[in-house]
C-alpha cells in the first residue's frame, strides 16, 4: 500500500495553489486533511501526478458571520467548528453534525471544505449543506464563482466544482432562535459514514411550521433535499399525522443503493424511520 | 499460594512502559542485517484461474528491482506443505498450477525500496485463464460444482463420522427431537500489526535466518524446513522482542516465511516484507466459515440425552496446517459442560475458492458453543422452561471432577454450579426478567441470553489426527502424536540478580511480567527483582514440537515451566545450603528468599549469599553438584495422549469454564441492538494477574462481538472479497464496547504446579452465542431466532419484516 509517485507542493498562497493547478492540467489533487485522500493515495485507487497541499494557507481557515451566513475557510477544520461558540449559537444543526463526523484524530485533521468537496453521499456536511440550502465559493482562473448546494453534488464523489477551481468557503445561513433542529443517523459503529442519516431543521410558527428543512446523507448517489416532506409540515404543521406523513414521503423521495452494509429496501425505510425520529426531536428542541 | 504472595495481585505490566511510549521493537523496527531489500507480492486477482505463464520483462526492466520469483521457481525449489488429512492437497507458499483464491500469491518482486517493489510488480503480466469459482460450502460438494484440486477429485479435504456412546438409540428414546441450520461467519482477527518477515541465506554456512512476528515455532518450523530443503539445524526461526497481537492468526504466516526465504535465496540479498492491511485482510488468515445441521434430544424434563452435529467447514482454497483444527480441536469438548454421553459427529472439510483458514481465537468454540447454546435456548422454549432451569438440569456436577466426557476430554478441575449461579446472581437475572415482562407489556423487544462453555487451553496436539480414519491410525508406520510442552530457565548471577528466560513469543499478553510475578512469589524476591527475557530464537532456546503461545497456553504450560524451573533451582540451594552449613538437607527450606532452618533457629543463607560463594568459589560446593546456578525445567502434560481407536481424546489439557448473562433491546425500527448488561464469569483456576486476565476477557469480548455483530470477510459468488478494507470489514472498536462484569471463580488444576489454566481465548467463544440467544429471546415474540451471524441491521430487519407480514 504505498502510493504511485507523485509530486508534492505545499503552496503559501491560494494564487500559488491556483497556478500549481493550471500547471498540471487536471491532473493534480488538492490535500485538505487528508482523511479520505491518502487512503485512496495508498491503494493507488487514486494516482494524481502531483498533490497540492492546502495546509500552509493560513488565510483559508476562519468561522465568521457575515449577512445572516456563517462563513467557514475550506482549511477550517472540523474539531475546530465542534468548539465554536458561533456555530453553537448560529449553526446548531452543523455543530451536532460534527459529532458524527468520525473520531475526534479524524476530526483534528478533516476540514469542512475537504469533506464537501469530497461529496460523499453518506458524509454528513454535505447533508447539512443540502438541507440548509448553503453554498460554497470556488476560486478558479477566473475569479470566484458561488455554488448552491442543489447546483454542487453530481453523483459519488463528484462536484460540479472544475478541475482547476478550489473551494475556498463554505456559507450556511444562520438559524433563526426558536428554531429546532436534528441530526439522526444510524450507522454500524460510531464515527462510521452514514447507512443513512437525516438533518431536519424546523420553524413553528404556533401550530403552523414556517419552514421545514429536510436532507439524507446515504440514500442516494448524492445528498438529497426532501422538499415535498417539507411541503407537508408547511403545509399541515408539526403535527403527528403530518410528521408521520412527511416520514413517510421521504421514503418515496429517495432512491438508495445496495451495499455490502444496507440493502436499498433497508435504507429507504431507515429514511422514513429517522425523518420522522429527526422532526420529532427537532421539535422538542425548538419547545425548549 | 506463595507466602509473599505477588500471584494474584494486579501487579502492573513491565511490557507497558515501552510499548505505550512506541519503544517496542517489532518486525517493522527491526534491522537485524546489512543490505536489506523490501517485496512487494503480485497476487491474483482471480477467485479461480489456471495461470499460463508469467511476463517478467516490463517488471524487471524497473530501476531498483534485483529480482523476482514466481510459481515456477516455487514449483521447482520447494515442496508442498504437509497437512493433516490424506487427500492429495498441494499446498506451496504460493500458486503454481492455478489460483484458488482472490489475493492468491503468484509472484514477488524484490526491490531496494517497497515502493519500486509495488511499482514494478504492477507491471508483472501473469496469462490467467479463468475457471468458474465457488464460495459456498454446500455448492463445492455438489456434483457439478468447479473443482479447485483436480488430483483430489472434489472439493472435499476430510470428512469423518464420529460416534460417540449410542446416539440412536437416545434420539429413538427422546420425547423431544429439535432440529437447526446454523451459519458461522468467517471472520479473523485484524491484529494492529500485520504480518512481517525478513529472511536472508548464509550460502556459506547454508544457513537460512527468518526474523518474523510468527508465535511458533510450533510445528511450522519442520514442516518449513521441509518445504525449503533444509535441514532444520539450518533453518532459524528469530521472533523479535515484540508482536503486535495475533489472536492466533500469526500462527498462518509460515506460508509467507518460505516464500520470503526463496525470494531471498533466489535474488541473493535478505528480503523484509511487511504485509499491508489490505494484503492481511486478502490473505492471512480467517475462521471458517460454516454451516452446521443441529439435532437435540431430550427428555420431557429437559435432561439431554444426545446430540448430532453436522458441519461443512470452508477452509478456503487449499487445506493448511494446522486445519482441520477447525472442526476437531474442540473434540475433547464437544459436549461442553453438560452429562450427555451419547453424540454423533459428521464433520465435512470443503474447499472453495475463499481465502485460507486457522486458528483465530476461541479457535472452532466460537462456531460449536453459538450452535450448541442456541439449542439448548430452543429446548428450553419447546419445554416452556426458564433457560437456566434447563442449563441447571443437565450441568456436570461439581463432584465428578475430574471429569472424562465420552469424547475424550478429561475436565480437570471445576464447580460450574457455583460460576453459573453466580452469573445469575450477578446480572440479577430474576429482576432482568421481571424488568422483561415489564417491557414486552409496554411493546418493547427485550430479551435475555445466557450462555455455558468449557473453556480449553493448551490444545494436545495429537488431536489433529481425529482427521484420519482409526484404519488410517492404526497403520503399524503411522507415527502417533500427542503432547504440550514448554520450557524456561532461571539463572542467578554471581552477585545474587534473577533473570528467567523463555521464548514463549508474547503478543501482548504480559508474560514478562507474569514470569516475574511467579519467580518473585518461588524466590522471595520481589517482581521489579527479576529480569525476565523471553525472545525465541531456535538455535537457541529449548524448544519443542508444540512449543510457542497458541491455544491459551502460556497461563497453564509456561507458567509451569517456570515455576518447575524456580523450584529446581531453590532445591540446588538448599542442598548447597546444608552442605556449607554441615548440616542434612531435610533440615532446610527455602523461604522469604532464604535457606533456613525449618525450626526457625540458626543461620541461614540469604541468595545473594550463596550466589557469591557458589560462583566466586566452586570448591565450595558439594561433590558432584553441577557448578553455576541455572535450572531449566521442560514441563509437559501428562494427559496430552494419542487419539484412541474409538476417536477419544483430550483434544486440550486444562479446562476452564465460562458463564455469561446478556441483555439487550432490540429497535424494531431500525434493527439496532443496545446491550444493556453483560456479566461473565470464568473459571480459570489461579489467577495469576487479576488486571491482565481482565485485559483478556475485555477482548475476547469484543472479538467475539466483532463476530457476532460486526466482522465478515464477504465474497460475492464470484469469489471476490467484498470487505477488502476497514471501510467495509468493520471491527468494534471502544464505542461499541458495552460495559463489562467480570467475576472469577477459582477452581485449581491439579494438573500445574499453580493451578493455572488459559483463559486467553475466553469471551470470544461466548459472546456469540450469548448474544444471539439475548437477540431471539428479545424478537421472540416476532417468532424470530437469529440462526446466522454476524446479525447485521439488514440482515435482522428483514427477519423482522417477514415476522411483521
Amino acid at each position: 500500500m504505498k502510493p504511485v509517485k507523485f509530486d508534492y507542493h505545499a503552496p503559501a498562497s491560494l494564487d500559488e495553489a491556483l497556478a500549481l493547478l493550471r500547471r498540471y492540467g487536471g491532473d493534480a489533487k488538492i490535500l485538505a486533511g487528508g482523511q479520505s485522500l491518502m487512503p485512496l493515495l495508498n491503494f493507488r485507487l487514486s494516482r494524481p501526478a502531483a498533490l497540492v497541499d492546502l495546509n500552509r494557507i493560513p488565510s483559508l481557515a476562519y468561522i465568521e458571520e457575515h449577512d445572516g451566513q456563517v462563513r467557514f475557510g475550506a482549511m477550517t477544520r472540523q474539531r475546530m467548528i465542534e468548539f465554536s461558540p458561533l456555530v453553537a449559537r448560529r449553526l446548531p444543526l452543523l455543530r451536532e453534525a460534527t459529532k458524527w463526523v468520525g473520531h475526534l484524530p479524524i476530526r483534528t485533521r478533516g476540514t469542512i471544505g475537504g469533506s464537501i468537496a469530497h461529496a460523499d453521499p453518506s458524509a454528513e456536511y454535505p447533508a447539512v449543506l443540502t438541507a440548509l440550502d448553503g453554498e460554497v465559493v470556488a476560486r478558479g482562473p477566473k475569479g470566484e464563482r458561488v455554488v448552491k448546494a442543489k447546483d454542487l453534488f453530481v453523483t459519488y464523489l463528484t462536484t460540479s466544482l472544475e478541475p482547476d477551481e478550489i473551494l475556498v468557503e463554505v456559507r450556511l445561513p444562520a438559524t433563526d432562535a426558536g428554531a429546532g433542529f436534528a441530526l439522526e443517523e444510524f450507522a454500524r459503529r460510531h464515527g462510521d459514514f452514514a447507512i443513512v442519516a437525516i438533518a431536519a431543521l424546523v420553524v413553528p410558527d404556533g401550530a403552523r411550521c414556517r419552514a421545514a428543512r429536510l436532507a439524507t446523507a446515504g440514500a442516494g448517489p448524492v445528498p438529497v433535499r426532501l422538499r415535498a416532506a417539507e411541503q407537508i409540515l408547511e403545509r399541515d404543521g408539526l403535527t403527528d399525522a403530518a410528521i408521520d406523513a412527511a416520514a413517510g414521503r421521504a421514503a418515496e423521495l429517495v432512491s438508495p443503493d445496495s451495499d455490502i452494509h444496507a440493502s436499498a429496501d433497508y435504507r429507504r425505510h431507515l429514511t422514513a424511520v429517522l425523518t420522522r425520529r429527526a422532526l420529532r426531536r427537532a421539535l422538542r428542541v425548538a419547545h425548549g | 499460594m506463595s507466602p509473599t504472595g505477588w500471584i494474584g495481585k494486579p501487579v502492573k505490566r513491565v511490557e507497558d512502559a515501552r510499548l505505550l511510549t512506541g519503544r517496542g521493537t517489532y518486525i517493522d523496527d527491526h534491522p537485524p542485517v546489512a543490505n536489506l531489500h523490501h517485496a512487494a507480492i503480485v497476487r491474483s486477482p482471480h477467485a479461480h484461474a489456471r495461470i499460463a505463464g508469467y511476463d517478467l520483462t516490463a517488471a524487471l526492466a524497473v530501476d531498483g528491482v534485483v529480482g523476482a520469483v514466481t510459481g515456477e521457481d516455487v514449483l521447482r525449489h520447494t515442496k508442498p506443505f504437509s497437512v493433516g488429512v490424506t487427500a492429495p492437497v498441494h499446498y506451496y507458499c504460493a500458486a503454481t498450477d492455478k489460483a484458488r483464491f482472490v489475493g492468491e500469491p503468484v509472484a514477488v518482486l524484490v526491490a531496494k525500496t517497497r515502493y519500486i517493489a509495488e511499482d514494478a510488480a504492477e507491471l508483472v503480466r501473469v496469462r490467467y485463464e479463468p475457471l468458474p469459482a465457488v464460495v459456498d460450502p454446500e455448492r463445492a460438494l455438489e456434483p457439478d460444482a468447479p473443482v479447485l484440486h483436480d488430483a483430489v477429485g472434489t472439493n472435499l479435504a476430510g470428512h469423518r463420522r464420529l460416534v460417540y456412546g449410542d446416539p440412536d438409540r437416545a434420539f429413538g428414546e427422546a420425547d423431544v427431537v429439535l432440529k437447526e441450520r446454523f451459519r458461522f461467519p468467517k471472520y479473523g482477527s485484524t491484529p494492529i500489526e500485520t504480518y512481517g518477515v525478513i529472511a536472508a541465506w548464509d550460502s556459506l554456512e547454508g544457513v537460512c535466518t527468518v526474523w518474523s512476528n510468527f508465535m511458533g515455532p510450533f510445528i511450522m518450523h519442520p514442516l518449513t524446513a521441509r518445504v525449503l530443503g533444509l535441514p532444520e539445524n539450518k533453518l532459524r526461526f528469530i521472533v523479535p522482542p515484540d508482536i503486535g497481537g495475533s489472536f492466533g492468526i500469526k500462527t498462518s504466516i509460515y506460508p509467507y516465511i518460505a516464500l520470503i526465504a526463496l525470494a531471498a535465496r533466489r535474488t541473493g540479498v535478505p528480503v523484509k516484507w511487511i504485509e499491508d492491511r489490505r494484503e492481511h485482510l486478502l490473505a492471512s488468515s480467517s475462521g471458517t466459515d460454516r454451516v452446521a445441521y443441529r439435532e437435540l434430544a431430550a427428555k420431557k424434563d429437559g435432561t439431554i440425552l444426545g446430540m448430532r452435529f453436522r458441519w461443512l467447514d470452508n477452509v478456503g482454497g487449499y487445506i493448511r496446517s494446522p486445519e482441520p483444527g477447525c472442526s476437531f480441536r474442540p473434540t475433547g469438548n464437544f459436549v461442553g459442560p453438560y452429562r450427555f454421553r451419547n453424540l454423533e459427529v459428521d464433520a465435512s472439510v470443503v474447499m472453495t475458492n475463499k481465502s485460507l483458514t486457522g486458528p483465530n481465537r476461541g479457535y472452532a468454540c466460537g462456531h460449536l458453543y453459538f450452535e450448541s447454546e442456541g439449542m439448548i435456548d430452543r429446548l428450553a422454549d419447546k419445554l416452556g422452561l426458564d433457560p437456566a432451569e434447563v442449563r441447571r438440569r443437565n450441568l456436570i456436577p461439581a463432584d465428578a471432577f475430574p471429569y472424562r466426557t465420552p469424547t475424550g476430554g478429561l475436565y480437570d478441575s471445576g464447580d460450574y454450579q457455583a460460576a453459573f449461579e453466580k452469573a445469575l446472581e450477578l446480572a440479577k437475572y430474576s429482576e432482568l426478567r421481571r424488568e422483561q415482562a415489564r417491557a414486552r407489556a409496554a411493546g418493547r423487544y427485550f430479551g435475555i441470553g445466557l450462555a455455558l462453555a468449557v473453556d480449553p487451553s493448551v490444545s494436545n496436539m495429537g488431536y489433529v489426527a481425529t482427521a484420519l480414519d482409526p484404519q488410517f491410525r492404526a497403520k503399524p508406520e503411522y507415527l502417533p502424536k500427542s503432547g504440550a510442552v514448554d520450557s524456561a530457565t532461571v539463572k542467578i548471577d554471581p552477585l545474587g540478580r534473577v533473570t528467567a528466560i523463555l521464548g514463549t513469543t508474547p503478543q501482548g499478553q504480559g508474560h514478562q511480567t507474569i514470569v516475574s510475578q511467579i519467580v518473585a512469589d518461588e524466590l522471595g524476591l520481589t517482581p521489579e527483582e527479576i529480569t525476565v527475557v523471553d525472545e525465541m530464537d531456535t538455535f537457541t532456546r529449548v524448544w519443542s514440537i508444540s512449543s510457542g503461545t497458541y491455544s491459551s497456553r502460556f497461563g497453564s504450560v509456561g507458567t509451569s515451566a517456570v515455576a518447575l524451573a524456580a523450584r529446581k533451582l531453590k532445591a540446588k540451594l538448599v542442598e548447597y545450603g546444608a552442605h556449607l552449613l554441615g548440616v542434612p538437607k531435610e533440615q532446610l527450606e527455602f523461604r522469604d528468599g532464604a535457606v533456613r532452618p525449618t525450626t526457625g533457629k540458626g543461620p541461614s543463607y540469604s541468595i545473594k549469599d550463596l550466589a557469591g560463594r557458589a560462583h566466586w568459589n566452586t570448591e565450595s560446593l558439594p561433590e558432584g553438584m553441577e557448578p553455576g546456578l541455572q535450572a531449566t525445567a521442560v514441563f509437559g502434560f501428562t494427559v496430552s495422549k494419542a487419539v484412541d481407536a474409538e476417536d477419544r481424546v483430550n483434544s486440550s489439557n486444562t479446562y476452564g469454564f465460562i458463564a455469561e448473562v446478556m441483555a439487550v433491546e432490540v429497535d424494531p425500527e431500525t434493527a439496532a441492538i443496545t446491550i444493556l448488561r453483560y456479566v461473565t464469569v470464568h473459571d480459570a483456576g489461579t489467577i495469576i494477574n487479576p488486571m491482565i486476565a481482565e485485559g483478556q476477557i475485555y477482548g475476547g469480548a469484543l472479538h467475539g462481538l466483532g463476530g457476532a455483530l460486526y466482522e465478515e470477510l464477504v465474497y460475492a459468488e464470484d469469489g471476490q472479497l467484498l470487505t477488502g478494507t476497514f471501510m467495509d470489514y468493520l471491527v468494534p472498536t471502544a464505542s461499541e464496547a458495552p460495559t463489562i462484569d467480570i467475576a472469577h471463580v477459582v477452581s485449581p488444576s491439579p494438573l500445574t504446579p499453580l493451578g493455572s489454566k488459559g483463559l486467553g481465548e475466553s469471551s470470544s467463544m461466548t459472546v456469540p452465542a450469548v448474544i444471539a440467544n439475548a437477540v431471539s429471546d428479545a424478537l421472540g415474540p416476532l417468532g424470530i431466532r437469529i440462526t446466522e451471524l454476524p446479525m447485521t441491521p439488514t440482515r435482522l430487519y428483514e427477519l423482522i419484516q417477514k415476522a411483521r407480514t
